[in-house]
């Protein structure tokens, strides 16, 4: 499918210890998408994520990001096509000997940019994150949900096509999950295809957007949950998020 | 705008991580401390081990009738026959009891003016195991076993061979211990710096992988911890050196003046030597950085 942001043909991914990872896999997601990874621990949801971010290889098949194989990229091009992605974690990854807006910066360093670009960038990122008020906070006083939120801010300064998420929401509490969702909805308002990996069933539910389910490594639904608003903002999307239905 | 950037991060660095950067300098400052102290005492091993070596010496003693013109005669084979001779002394039959009644006056008196001495050639040899070629070659090994010697007007051709066997054996011994001690100590001091950098690299190892993961290039995350590297053996290098001049100036100087042996000329100028130190430990432990990253690197 030309066009795709992410596209998984027939991908396989078979450990070194001879456990199976992914089992012959293909999806395609389009730009603007907002996408689930659904399935239960050890479903494959987090092979497919580091593939996406070439920490592993896949052992057959091709995945293809913005129109770039995968497999094409030496070791050496690794951290430039790193640039294109954000990525949030379930442990956050944070550095932790650094403050909130010196992790934010450190995304941008790394891609060489100046200091007057990080003077303009970062505060802005951090204020829709809602992080003003804790600039100069290291991780370690942060909570839960503002360090998450942090991650997602430094997944997001550099405005990159596509953000991945894997289990952005595994160790924070329902209301605090439910910011950190809203966050990435709003970021995927701006144009950015966002791919969130999870297992929490319930928020999927909620969010109504297209869930690939993922059970032994082999895709057991794929479905286009029409059924919401496209145009939600993100205030009724939070509202609706809190309803109990 | 790169390299402050760097600059930097490592300084932040070692600021963040003050325990194990301090723990990095130590170690650094003992083992340059260590070297700085046992550099030149293998120095001065190697330089006494090698004056005593030139005490290996050769004496050729004259028949007791000799005459002025054979004397001449062995002088000129010594002189222009005989390989390795490094330097040739004649000791005449005159000076040779002058000597020896100096030291047994009792023993001479009784003597009365006999003078039992023979004149002779004293000879030192360029290096002290060729020896054994010099002696050969005025005095060669006759078929029977016994000794010949070249010249009639030779009595006999002395290097004392015991005396000489030891000084060559002992000295080759010490000089042989001392390289290895300081190779040793040298592998030693390398091991501990490099294990005490990868120890603090260990701790920060989430720290690389996170940098990896936002797409950090490699030597992006390589060159602060060269640069931290450069800084904590930049650091412990001086202030060992700090240390050993105030040792110096304190402790030796003021025996040099008094002992010969500490002023050894053959051990290293001390500007020399602290340069060699610097250059070491800023090398070791920016190196041990660079390359202990390496493991971490690949994400």
């Amino acid at each position: 499918m030309p066009g795709a942001v992410i596209e998984f043909a027939n991908v396989s991914k078979v450990y070194d210890s001879g456990d199976t990872g992914l089992d012959d896999v293909s999806f395609a997601v389009q730009p603007g998408e907002f996408v689930f990874l659904v399935g239960a621990s050890g479903s494959g949801k987090s092979t497919a994520m580091r593939l996406l971010l070439k920490e592993i290889d896949a052992t057959a098949g091709t995945i293809s990001v913005a129109g770039r194989e995968l497999n094409a990229i030496p070791r050496r091009r690794v951290p430039y096509y790193r640039r294109n992605l954000g990525v949030v974690f379930q442990d956050y990854k944070l550095l932790p000997n650094r403050t909130v807006y010196e992790n934010v910066a450190y995304a941008l360093q790394v891609t060489g940019g100046s200091r007057r670009d990080i003077r303009d960038k970062v505060p802005d990122i951090l204020r829709l994150t809602g992080l003003s008020l804790k600039l100069h906070n290291l991780p370690d006083q942060l909570s839960g949900g503002e360090q998450q939120r942090v991650s997602v801010a430094r997944a997001f300064v550099n405005h990159p096509p596509l953000l991945l998420a894997d289990e952005p929401t595994g160790n924070l509490d329902p209301e605090t999950s439910i910011g950190i969702m809203q966050l990435l909805y709003r970021i995927n308002k701006t144009g950015t295809t966002v791919v969130v990996a999870t297992h929490d069933v319930e928020m999927v539910n909620k969010m109504r957007r297209r869930v690939i389910e993922l059970s032994n490594g082999r895709v057991v639904r794929d479905e286009q949950a029409g059924a919401y608003a496209a145009r939600e903002s993100t205030r009724e999307f939070a509202v609706r998020m809190r309803s109990d239905t | 705008m790169r390299i402050g950037f760097f600059l930097r991060e490592a300084l932040r660095a070692l600021r963040r991580n003050a325990v194990p950067s301090f723990a990095a300098m130590a170690t650094v400052l003992v083992t340059v401390m260590l070297l700085g102290v046992f550099i030149p005492v293998v120095q001065a091993t190697t330089g006494a081990a090698n004056e005593v070596r030139g005490r290996v010496i050769a004496d050729v003693f004259m028949v007791n009738d000799a005459t002025a013109r054979d004397i001449e005669r062995v002088r000129n084979i010594l002189e222009n026959d005989t390989p390795h001779v490094a330097n040739l002394e004649y000791v005449s039959k005159e000076q040779a009891y002058a000597a020896e009644k100096k030291k047994h006056p009792e023993a001479y008196q009784a003597l009365g003016t006999v003078n039992p001495l023979p004149a002779m050639f004293r000879i030192t040899p360029d290096d002290p195991d060729n020896i054994t070629k010099i002696v050969n070659s005025l005095s060669p090994v006759g078929p029977g076993g016994d000794r010949t010697v070249v010249d009639s007007a030779i009595d006999e051709v002395s290097n004392k061979r015991e005396d000489t066997d030891k000084i060559l054996s002992v000295t080759r011994v010490v000089k042989l211990t001392t390289a290895l001690l300081a190779a040793l100590l040298v592998i030693a001091s390398v091991l501990l710096v490099a294990n005490t950098i990868r120890l603090s690299l260990y701790a920060r190892r989430r720290e690389v992988e996170v940098m990896k993961l936002v797409g950090a290039t490699d030597w992006f995350i390589r060159w602060p911890f060269v640069i931290e590297g450069v800084l904590v053996g930049a650091i412990g290098g001086l202030l060992a050196v700090l240390l050993l001049a105030v040792l110096k100036i304190a402790l030796v100087d003021p025996l040099a003046d008094q002992f010969e042996l500490i002023a050894a000329p053959e051990t290293m100028n001390f500007p020399l030597l602290i340069a060699l130190l610097l250059f070491a430990s800023v090398a070791v432990s920016a190196a041990g950085s660079g390359i202990s990253l390496r493991r971490f690197l690949r994400v």
